[in-house]
Parts: structure tokens; C-alpha cells; sequence
């Protein structure tokens, strides 16, 4: 992995105004830029807001939209991460998580686990992704998953067995759990803790976006981070507040943490592939009656 | 070394707030719900009592107290003691207040009946009555209205429906009445006002528990396992709880939701307000 600069960028969206969103994510993006960051992470949803449900039509875009064009350009300056909602050709909505370099997308991950339990109705109105992927960037090879994906803890080990060296995951995670005891909400608490045994078994850096902000009554608390290789955390941004944070994320603590604790070289991809498939064809022909 | 412990107990540890962290949610929420309608101005309805003293603390401290208007109410048969706490509560914030005695419109109201009404609809006639003056001196003070339902009496539909439920954004509706009191004592609430029996102060003499016939710590530990836990009522019973108590809960949960939600609209068309136009709350704002 190459060496690069980071920078958090913690905001609030305003719940389904696109130009007022995208003037914000080119706020941040020169903020970074003039401080030297490599690539700036934007939350999940940043540039729609979160609890959309039937505005979700009027804020999705095909990637190659008119309206992305100011983001692309910023992305001359530094790789851009960042959360929308992308209609495809067919008129599906995905919640999707873009990353721009040079005036392109070099990918583009869907949410594979929308979340519809609790507070979440994200399957009324939105559609599934179906893929996990690492991609090649300047930096090295990286990943891209959004909030829920990280609840299934299947999605990183194949970001991770595919070669991520960084696992970018983008959330908007309501703050919830105000007992007394661990002076965090349950939701951080919970955030930080797989955040933690994710960067450290998988021997990898793990950037944690999420928004702040109040969208119908429903906090999003921040608490943005980087866990690297070790379990450290790098920088983490304040609770509830707008912020914009940097990190350094090296290649070194790679190798030292990998030759310390080789978990990425013993792990058996092709146990995994087999067992899964076994029991992806047994339920299939349990499922089928 | 054992490991188990008793629902109630279960109940107990939920139920503790961390309450700097609680207070710094609320604060927010106040502020920023109300400021995305390009409002920064809070109007409440004060009784004397712990739950709209937490609501007046907290939109103090999330404008500034000289942006929160407390609006007292009495009626003629109210306790004199409820509005000499009001008025502690009032100096010590510094906040905004307005008496409105509602004794005459109330009884205008009253005389123009034909029969003998009883408490319960003297006590829906009052708060009602309230929530009208309330509503005006919000439009007249420029503020919303900040509610002051707390989860318990929410979910036990104790309050009434257009009445002391009304309003536009309410920061203790997911807080049981013991979490309620632990806010207030982390908000410096005057004691006074924090061990008082909890009242509607409907009738001389009120009390809610003697009213509902139980505690709000039982309430609330009750409601805590049923609700939050998503324990079965059998489960409750089996660690001590009363049955008929875990019951009475239960209707009286069952009985009042539609006091929780908006009224039905008869649906005709493919798309009806609420059930499938959905739209956030917060939408353009």
C-alpha cells in the first residue's frame, strides 16, 4: 500500500437537498485539499440525506449525472468517497458509495444489506446491491461498505480476502442506548468495538464515516474514526459535532502488524468458498421445499 | 460466581441513564428540530410538575433561557403549591413565563353542559383548555410548542389525546418517569419539585399512582421488559411480577394506541396520506 493522507469528513446533510449537500461535500472537499489530504471519506447517503423514504426518487442519479460533474472535478484534487442513492438504467434505487479519482468513478459499491427491522424501512423503498468487492486504487487496494453491511461480518472478510487494505465503511448510524455506565451511546459503543476486531483480525486499516445531525427526532452521533492494523485508534472525531479530521495512513504498520500476527496468510479462502457454497446449495434445496 | 439476574434487576440497569449524555442528545434535538423550521424560540406549558420542568430546563439550555416562554395554567381547584413550584422553577432558569388562569373559560365551558360531567371529563375539558391558550401564546411568543409526555404516561395513555399531548417536538417521550427523574436531578431541578408525588392536578388531591392503581417504578420496570426487552408478560410474572399488574399494563398499552398515532383516514385512492405518501417529517426543512 502507498503511504496517503486522509481526511474524516464528519458533516450533516440536509435530509433530501441535493444542491445544498453538494455545495457542502465542495466545502469539505477544499478544506481537505488545502490540508493536504490525499482522499477525502464522506458518510453514508451524504449527498441525500438518510430517512428519504418517498423523496428517494427525487434525490437518486445515474453516476454519469450533470449534477455530479462539480464532484468529479474536485476529485482532480484528491480521491473523493462519498454516499448517494444511484438510479440505474432500469430505475432501480441503490444506495450506493462512489469513489472518484481524476474526474472518474474507479468504483462503485451498492449496499448489499438494506435494513428494514427497527427504525430502518430501507427495503420499501430502496434496492439491494449484490457485491463485495476491493478495488485498485493510486493508494493500494481498498474497499467500500455501507453501515448495515458491516453488521454481517461475512462483508469484510471479503473485502479483506480480496486484498483491502483499508475498509472504508460509510455510515448514518442513529445514536441509541443512553444507559448509564460506559459514558457512550450503545450504538457507538457497538460501532467501535466491531470497527476495532474488524481492523485487527483482518490486519487492516478500518475508516469509519458516519453524519451528525437530526433527521425527524433521530440523532446521528459521528464519532468518525480510524482503527489501524493494530487495533489503535488513529483520530476520531467528536460525538454529534461537525468535523473534519485527518489521518496517515502507512504501509508500514502493515508489514509489522502482518509479520506479528499473519491472520491474513493463513486464512483459508478456499474452506470458506466451499463450506459457504455447501451450505448456499443445502439451504437452497431446504428453501425449495 | 453467578451470572443471571432477576428481570427486575435487568429492569434496574436499563432503566440507569447516563444522563450528561441524555441531556446533550435532548439539547440538540430541541435545537435543531425547531431551527430547521427557522425557529429558535421554545414555549411550554408549566405545571409545577418534574416532567415539564426537564422540558423547560432543557430548551433553556438549548436557546438560552431568554428564548423559552413557560406558560402556567391553573385552575381554581388547582394546588397553590404546583404554581409557587412553577415560579422557583421560573427564577432559577430565568426564563420567560405568562399566567393564563383558565378557572373562567373552563367553567364557561362547564356551565354550558346540560349534565354533571365527571372528573375524567373535567380533567380532558381543562387540558384541552390548556392546550388552546398554549397554542395561542406560542404563535404570539413566536415559539413551538415543547412537549412534555414522558414515555411512561405515553405508552400508558394517561394524558389526553389534544390536550397535554399536543405538541410540535417532545425530548422526554422516550424516557420513562424514573429516567425522567434522573434528568431532572443532573438539571438541578429544585427538590421541591423532584419529591413531590407525581399529579395531574386535575381534582384537589390527585395522585397518578393512586389513580392508576400502581407505582411508576413498577410501571416502568414492567414497561421497560415489555417494550424495550420485548419480554413476554409470562416471563415477568415467572420473576415476581403481579400478574394482574403485567395485564392491566399490557391493555392499558393495547387500549390507547390510538392515541399515539394520527386519526385514520379511510383509504380510497393509491395514495393515501401516511400509509403510502410517505414523506419524512423533516422534509424541505
Amino acid at each position: 500500500m502507498h503511504d496517503f493522507r486522509l481526511a474524516l469528513a464528519q458533516i450533516r446533510p440536509a435530509l433530501g437537498d441535493l444542491d445544498r449537500n453538494l455545495a457542502l461535500h465542495l466545502d469539505y472537499v477544499d478544506r481537505a485539499a488545502a490540508d493536504g489530504a490525499d482522499v477525502v471519506v464522506f458518510p453514508e447517503q451524504s449527498l441525500t440525506g438518510y430517512f428519504l423514504s418517498d423523496l428517494v426518487p427525487d434525490v437518486a442519479l445515474p453516476r454519469d449525472d450533470a449534477r455530479l460533474d462539480a464532484l468529479r472535478e474536485a476529485s482532480r484534487k484528491l480521491d473523493v468517497i462519498f454516499g448517494f442513492v444511484e438510479e440505474t438504467t432500469d430505475h432501480r434505487f441503490l444506495p450506493a458509495a462512489g469513489y472518484l479519482h481524476d474526474g472518474e468513478f474507479v468504483h462503485v459499491h451498492h449496499k448489499v444489506y438494506l435494513v428494514t427491522y427497527g427504525l430502518f424501512d430501507e427495503a420499501r423503498d430502496l434496492a439491494g446491491g449484490g457485491a463485495v468487492r476491493a478495488f485498485d486504487t493510486r493508494f493500494g487496494r481498498k474497499s467500500m461498505l455501507i453501515c448495515e453491511d458491516l453488521w454481517h461480518p461475512t462483508t469484510a472478510s471479503i473485502a479483506a480476502a480480496d486484498g483491502a487494505d483499508v475498509i472504508y465503511g460509510l455510515s448514518s448510524s442513529p445514536g441509541r442506548g443512553v444507559a448509564g455506565g460506559t459514558n457512550e451511546l450503545g450504538s457507538a459503543e457497538t460501532w467501535r468495538a466491531m470497527n476495532r476486531l474488524y481492523a485487527t483480525l483482518h490486519v487492516c486499516y478500518v475508516v469509519h464515516c458516519n453524519r451528525v445531525g437530526f433527521e425527524d427526532g433521530v440523532n446521528f452521533w459521528g464519532g468518525s474514526e480510524v482503527v489501524g492494523p493494530d487495533g489503535e485508534v488513529l483520530v476520531r472525531a467528536p460525538d454529534f459535532e461537525e468535523a473534519l479530521v485527518f489521518a496517515t495512513l502507512a504501509d508500514a504498520p502493515l508489514r509489522r502488524q502482518r509479520t506479528r500476527l499473519p491472520l491474513r496468510r493463513d486464512e483459508n479462502v478456499t474452506l470458506n468458498g466451499l463450506e459457504f457454497a455447501r451450505i448456499a446449495a443445502q439451504r437452497h434445496r431446504l428453501d425449495d421445499g | 460466581m453467578t451470572v443471571e439476574v432477576s428481570l427486575r434487576e435487568r429492569a434496574r440497569r436499563g432503566l440507569d441513564l447516563d444522563a450528561g449524555l441524555t441531556c446533550r442528545v435532548l439539547e440538540a434535538f430541541i435545537r435543531e428540530e425547531l431551527e430547521k423550521f427557522g425557529i429558535q424560540r421554545a414555549v411550554i406549558a408549566l405545571s409545577g410538575g418534574i416532567d415539564s420542568a426537564v422540558s423547560c430546563a432543557l430548551a433553556a439550555r438549548a436557546f438560552g433561557p431568554e428564548r423559552v416562554l413557560a406558560v402556567l395554567m391553573p385552575y381554581r381547584t388547582s394546588n397553590p403549591a404546583s404554581r409557587a413550584d412553577a415560579e422557583t422553577l421560573v427564577d432559577q432558569l430565568g426564563i420567560y413565563s405568562t399566567l393564563i388562569e383558565i378557572s373562567a373559560s373552563v367553567d364557561g365551558l362547564l356551565g354550558e353542559l346540560d349534565d354533571d360531567p365527571s372528573p375524567l371529563r373535567r380533567g380532558n375539558i381543562m387540558a384541552r383548555a390548556r392546550m388552546i391558550a398554549l397554542y395561542d401564546q406560542s404563535e404570539a411568543f413566536g415559539g413551538l410548542v415543547v412537549g412534555t409526555s414522558n414515555k411512561t404516561e405515553l405508552l400508558l395513555g394517561y394524558g389526553t389525546q389534544f390536550g397535554d399531548m399536543a405538541s410540535a417536538v417532545n425530548p422526554i417521550g422516550d424516557l420513562y418517569k424514573a429516567q425522567v427523574r434522573a434528568l431532572a436531578e443532573a438539571l438541578e431541578i429544585p427538590r421541591a419539585i423532584r419529591e413531590k408525588a407525581p399529579s395531574a392536578d386535575l381534582w384537589v388531591g390527585q395522585s397518578d399512582e393512586d389513580e392508576l392503581g400502581f407505582d411508576y417504578e413498577t410501571a416502568d420496570q414492567a414497561l421497560y421488559l415489555l417494550i424495550d426487552e420485548m419480554y413476554a408478560a409470562e416471563d415477568l410474572i415467572a420473576d415476581g411480577f403481579e400478574a394482574d399488574l403485567v395485564h392491566d399494563l399490557q391493555r392499558r398499552v393495547v387500549r390507547s394506541q390510538f392515541k399515539r398515532r394520527l386519526p385514520l383516514i379511510a383509504k380510497l385512492s393509491n395514495r393515501t396520506i401516511d400509509r403510502d405518501f410517505r414523506y419524512p417529517r423533516d422534509w424541505g426543512r
